[in-house]
């Protein structure tokens, strides 16, 4: 049998000095969700499984700024359906119930989300090799079953995607994350907190492996009433995105002020890039002038054999996801591309 | 997610019968919802030892060395099976071959030999005295292989495409010669299509995982509780490899969470379950991972390139339809893929061809409604193109090119109510307001159109048996080696025994899945209806024969001198019909004759010669409406309505969930299944639930069922031709047919992905 051993935190600084004593080979265990199934295929196989689920960090609450914090171990359909959520950021709320199933977002928590692992299929399958899983041992998806790999910000030694829906709406509203460790606390920009795959494709984020995420900050947003969650996917509900798009604007009449962009399903992590969205700012919200948006968000992305299509299918779904946004947040309730409910 | 519909009322049977016809819950429902149906993996015997598969990683090469005696010292395993150590089993390949199997392949024998024939077969079978420590054992047994190549991919092979040299029973090979002249009609012809359709591999992927529980006894004889379509066909198997007595062997699978075809052969677990527990003296219980369930069986990938041509006045003139599957190395797998082409419409001119490349993979196997799902897409797809060019309405084409008889035998149909399920279904769906043009319907950002395809499937029937046991509390308990996958066949069955038996429907059992019981060919085909139903009625026919005899004896002579021909059979009793005053119960009837239980059996074999001058099919008319994201390329089948020729409608409750089910599967190849092989590693990489994609409940909207009334006296005494296979057939060309109709783009290559309409 494997052997691990189980413990249940009874504090924030009990986890954090566990996880510290398993060095490197311990696991937070929070929905369980994705590491429990990364358990069954052996792809995890940690010595110290330290179960934080009774943490009190479930709130949803007022951030002294005046934005929103949100505890990690908040599930993912709590934070959803929250009225604060779904009223001051509705792009957020749409993104977490586009995935996943029912179920699964009752199980899922907050932090769960941020750091859940690659939907890469040779990542879970422990018969081939696979840099992220096993450094040095080759990236097959390369040349092989790259339709769910990503098209931007790739690296030669690993092509894979973040798969979180919920992130690429962090991502847009410029969360933070907030850890806590054997250092103390701090505060992690939401851009800062993904990594690019670069040579070390097994890094993905910027937590250290003694931290524990123990909530994350939206500040107040200008952009809720005109928020929206594109995801394009291979079937209606229960699919990874193929290419998904956060948009916010921030609207005066018809002129915008400012404008988000984040694109998920197509980078190791959630995408954006500021210049990008500067291109909008005092623009009109019409179709011609998003589409130089779109072109400069996938001007530097890279096809493989079985996803090129994310480019051409991610610039249309952003200057989708820009129109509806145009219309409002309230107009665009069940449009199709707007794909509200999972 | 909107409401699934079906209209009856034509369906309901008028003739006077008292349970065929008639809407009837699942007898197995209850046992089924609240767990009391016992599945392969849960039948718990003592001191039982678990075996886990370990799948090899690699599909070429041969094994150099797996560290078994290492993995035998972790603690709870008792043994670690390899190609090194497993005993011997028969050699000869004929030893080998199940039922199903083509005549004369080298059928895949697990942990036989140190060569590999494909990625992710068994190389070790680990067993322990718990699941968990199998498991954790396995995941520590270390294979070395010297690799070699390894050939995946059909289309970069199909330079060695061959005739089939192999035969199989059920396997109609494509005629030798053409018909007419193709060539010649295709040159000279007005309206022209020339195309190529591809589409992937497909798994079968039911829920239940396949399991064996083979519980060794003291006597040493074995009781194997297996998944699969056919106990029997097990039971000769495991006695043939592993050179056991018949008497020795028990198979019983009284329940089965789904198959389609997957568990009409023997698969490899019954084999390793078997090897283990004779080798160990021991039970032992194998199950499949969900991995594992894409390790054994496939519909095969094909591509097939079609030639169609019709004169000026839209009359079908050439037909030239090729396909080529991929099969293993080691064996033909055969299904009829062309004929249907030469079969669905008249064509004076056909030419037909079905060729195999053999790769290194497992070998396919029947999948719902095996080749005529994949002849019927691409030639369904085919007409669509032709009758555009000929610019005609895909259904008037279709109905100006009516076959009245199967021009492939030159025979007639033993019926064909196909004209008529076109016109309900057509009727139902609104289809006289479909514009010609593609592209010409819009909702918002969305394209809307309208497809159309009709399918065709074999009505066939096989030798079955069927046994009866009445006893003197005038229950009845009927039986036959058959299977129930799913379907309904307790249901059906226990009303067909006690429509021709008379004994009421609550008072009668039907029991199978068990290989000690009166003989059952496979479940699969759409033939257990035809065989074993069969089977059930002639024997009730036999009962009522031998209770009328026994009513003679009984005192007073209630039925005078009634001959068999005057009386009814009902409720537990016989009675001059229209004078139930004059009856006798058939408890009275056993009573006179001093029986306490009254058993027989009969073998019904299919009336050979009144069917061999006619054509046996079931025909189905599907219609679909799809909406088209135009920029993203989103599909979404907005409604389908399926009109089915499928004989008499024994069960119409069942039958319209099989045809449901069925077009939920329909779309499925249409959009979204595909078994993503990576050639370079050999290996099927979407091999879960969650990558393996099937619709989930909010891709599936309104679906319609018609059945149209069909007579046939020809086609079993019964007249029910089956419908497990025909409700998909036809479905993926009419939803795909509808993307043109949308978008104006024909993408032949299943599945239809957002990305191929971009
Ligand atoms: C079939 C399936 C389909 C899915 N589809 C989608 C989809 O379409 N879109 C989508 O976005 N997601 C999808 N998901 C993923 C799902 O959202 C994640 O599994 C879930 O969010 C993970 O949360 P969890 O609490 O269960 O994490 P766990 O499985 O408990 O943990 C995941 C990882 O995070 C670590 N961790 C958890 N909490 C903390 C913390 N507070 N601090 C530090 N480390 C922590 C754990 O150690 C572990 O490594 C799907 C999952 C499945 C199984
Ligand atoms: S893309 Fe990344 S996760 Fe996928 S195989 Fe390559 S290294 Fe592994």
């Amino acid at each position: 049998m494997i052997n691990f051993s189980y413990s249940r935190a009874g504090s924030v600084a009990e986890a954090v000095g566990a996880k510290g004593k398993a060095d490197g080979a311990g696991r937070f265990i929070a929905g369980g969700t994705n590491l429990v199934d990364l358990l069954k295929e052996n792809v995890e196989r940690p010595c110290a499984v330290i179960d934080i689920s009774r943490l009190p960090l479930k709130t949803i609450e007022e951030a002294p700024d005046g934005g929103l914090r949100l505890g990690a171990l908040a599930t993912n359909a709590d934070t959803a359906y929250h009225p604060e959520v779904q009223r001051r950021y509705p792009a957020l709320s749409r993104a977490i119930l586009a995935g996943a199933s029912a179920q699964l977002r009752n199980m899922a928590t907050n932090g769960g989300n941020l750091l859940q692992r690659t939907r890469c299929y040779y990542f879970y399958d422990v018969a081939l090799p696979c840099n992220k899983r096993q450094p040095g041992s080759g990236c097959p998806a390369i040349k092989g079953q790259n339709r769910v790999c990503g098209v931007l910000g790739t690296s030669d030694d690993c092509i894979a995607t973040h798969p979180s829906d919920m992130c690429i709406a962090l991502a847009a509203l410029e969360a933070a994350v907030r850890v806590s460790g054997p250092r103390g606390e701090r505060t992690i920009p939401f851009a800062e907190f993904h990594t690019l795959p670069g040579h070390t494709p097994d890094i993905e984020n910027t937590l250290a492996p003694d931290e524990i995420i123990t909530a994350i900050d939206l500040p107040p947003s200008p952009y809720a009433g005109h928020s929206v969650y594109t995801k394009v996917r291979d079937r209606a509900s229960y699919a990874f995105a193929l290419v998904s798009v956060a948009a916010l604007l921030d609207l005066d009449g018809d002129t915008i002020k400012s404008a988000r962009v984040a694109l998920g399903g197509v980078a190791h992590k959630p995408w954006r890039l500021p210049e990008a969205e500067a291109l909008l700012t005092g623009k009109t919200a019409t179709k011609e002038n998003f589409l130089p948006v779109a072109q400069a968000l996938f001007a530097g992305a890279h096809g493989y054999e079985h996803n090129f299509f994310k480019i051409e299918l991610g610039k249309r779904a952003v200057v989708r996801a820009l129109q509806l946004a145009a219309r409002g947040t309230a107009a665009i309730k069940g449009v199709n591309g707007q794909t509200a409910d999972a | 997610m909107s409401v699934l519909k079906s209209i009856f009322g034509q369906d309901v049977d008028t003739t006077s019968s008292t349970y065929l016809g008639k809407p009837t819950s699942r007898v197995d429902g209850p046992a089924k919802v609240t767990g009391g149906a016992k599945y392969a993996a849960e039948f718990n015997v003592p001191n039982l030892l678990y075996g886990y598969i370990v799948s090899s990683g690699a599909a070429r090469g041969t094994i150099r060395s797996i560290n078994a005696a290492e993995v035998e010292q972790v603690s709870g395993v008792v043994k670690v099976f390899t190609h090194d150590n497993a005993p011997k089993t028969a050699y000869l390949d004929r030893s080998h071959r199940d039922q199903i199997a083509p005549d004369s392949g080298s059928p895949f024998r697990p942990l036989y030999q140190a060569e590999l024939e494909y990625s992710f077969q068994p190389v070790a079978l680990v067993v322990a005295d718990s699941f968990e420590a199998a498991r954790y054992a396995a995941s520590l047994v270390k294979v070395e292989y010297d690799l070699k190549p390894h050939e995946t991919d059909l289309r970069a092979n199909l330079g060695k495409a061959h005739p089939p040299t192999d035969t199989r029973a059920g396997y109609v090979s494509a005629p030798k010669k053409p018909r007419g002249t193709p060539d010649e009609a295709y040159a000279a012809a007005a309206h022209k299509v020339e195309a190529e359709y591809s589409q992937p591999i497909e798994f079968h992927l039911p829920m239940e995982s396949y399991a064996s529980t083979a519980a060794y006894g003291e006597d040493g004889k074995l009781t194997i509780y297996q998944k699969t379509q056919g106990v029997q066909n097990c039971q000769e198997y495991v006695c043939s490899v592993f050179g056991l007595s018949s008497g020795d062997v028990q198979v019983i699978s009284p329940y089965m969470g789904g198959g389609f075809g997957s568990g009409l052969r023997p698969t490899y677990d019954i084999y390793l379950s078997v090897l283990a527990a004779t080798a160990l003296k021991r039970s032992v219980r194998v199950s499949m991972t969900r991995q594992q369930m894409f390790s054994f069986s496939h519909r095969p990938e094909a591509i097939q390139h079609l030639k169609l041509a019709a004169r000026e006045d839209g009359m079908l003139d050439s037909v030239t339809h090729t396909a080529i599957e991929e099969t293993s190395q080691n064996e033909e797998y055969l299904e009829t893929v062309v004929n249907w082409s030469g079969l669905m419409y008249n064509c004076p001119n056909v030419r037909l061809d079905h060729q195999l490349v053999n790769l290194d993979l497992a070998s396919p196997a029947d999948m719902r409604a095996p080749g005529a799902v994949t002849g019927l897409y691409a030639y369904e797809c085919a007409v669509d193109e032709l009758a555009y060019q000929a610019k005609m309405d895909p259904l008037a084409f279709r109905e100006k090119n009516y076959a009245e008889k199967d021009q492939n035998a030159d025979k007639i149909f033993s019926s064909k109510e196909l004209r008529e399920a076109y016109r309900q279904a057509a009727a139902r769906f609104g289809w006289k307001d479909r514009p010609l043009e593609p592209r010409s319907m819009k909702k918002g950002s969305d394209l809307i159109g309208w497809g159309m395809a009709s399918g065709s499937w074999e009505a066939m029937q096989g030798k079955a048996a069927a046994k009866l046991v009445l006893t003197a509390d005038g229950k009845l308990l009927a039986s036959s080696a058959t299977s129930d996958i799913g379907t309904g066949t307790y249901t059906v069955m226990t009303m067909i025994a006690a429509e021709f038996s008379g004994v009421a429907i609550e008072d009668v059992t039907f029991q199978l899945g068990d290989s000690s019981m009166v003989y059952s060919p496979v479940e699969g085909g759409s033939w257990t209806v035809s065989s074993v139903g069969s089977a059930v009625k002639t024997v009730c026919g036999e009962l009522r024969a031998r209770l009328f005899k026994l009513a003679g004896k009984v005192d007073g002579a209630p039925l005078g001198d009634a001959t068999i021909e005057d009386l009814t059979f009902a409720n537990g009793a016989m009675h001059v019909t229209g004078n139930p005053v004059r009856n006798v119960t058939y408890t009275e009837a056993l009573r006179a004759g001093k029986l306490d239980r009254l058993e027989l059996d009969t073998t019904e074999l299919p009336q050979l010669a009144k069917q061999a001058t006619h054509a046996l099919y079931s025909h189905s008319s599907v219609f679909a409406e799809v909406s088209v994201d135009e920029d993203l390329g989103t599909i979404h089948v907005n409604r389908v309505v399926s009109a089915i020729a499928g004989g008499r409608i024994l069960n119409p409750k069942t039958a319209r969930s099989q045809i449901m089910g069925a077009i939920v599967w329909g779309i499925s190849m249409a959009l979204e299944e595909e078994g993503m092989l990576d050639d370079h590693v050999g290996r099927f990489m979407n091999h879960n639930y969650a990558e393996y994609h099937i619709p989930v409940a909010a891709d599936i909207h309104d679906i319609e069922v018609i059945f149209v009334p069909e007579h046939d006296e020809v086609v079993n005494p019964l007249g029910a031709k089956g419908l497990g296979e025909i409700g998909m057939v036809g479905v993926a060309a009419a939803v795909t047919n509808a993307v043109w109709h949308a978008t104006g783009k024909r993408v032949r290559s299943l599945p239809v992905t957002l990305d191929k309409l971009l």
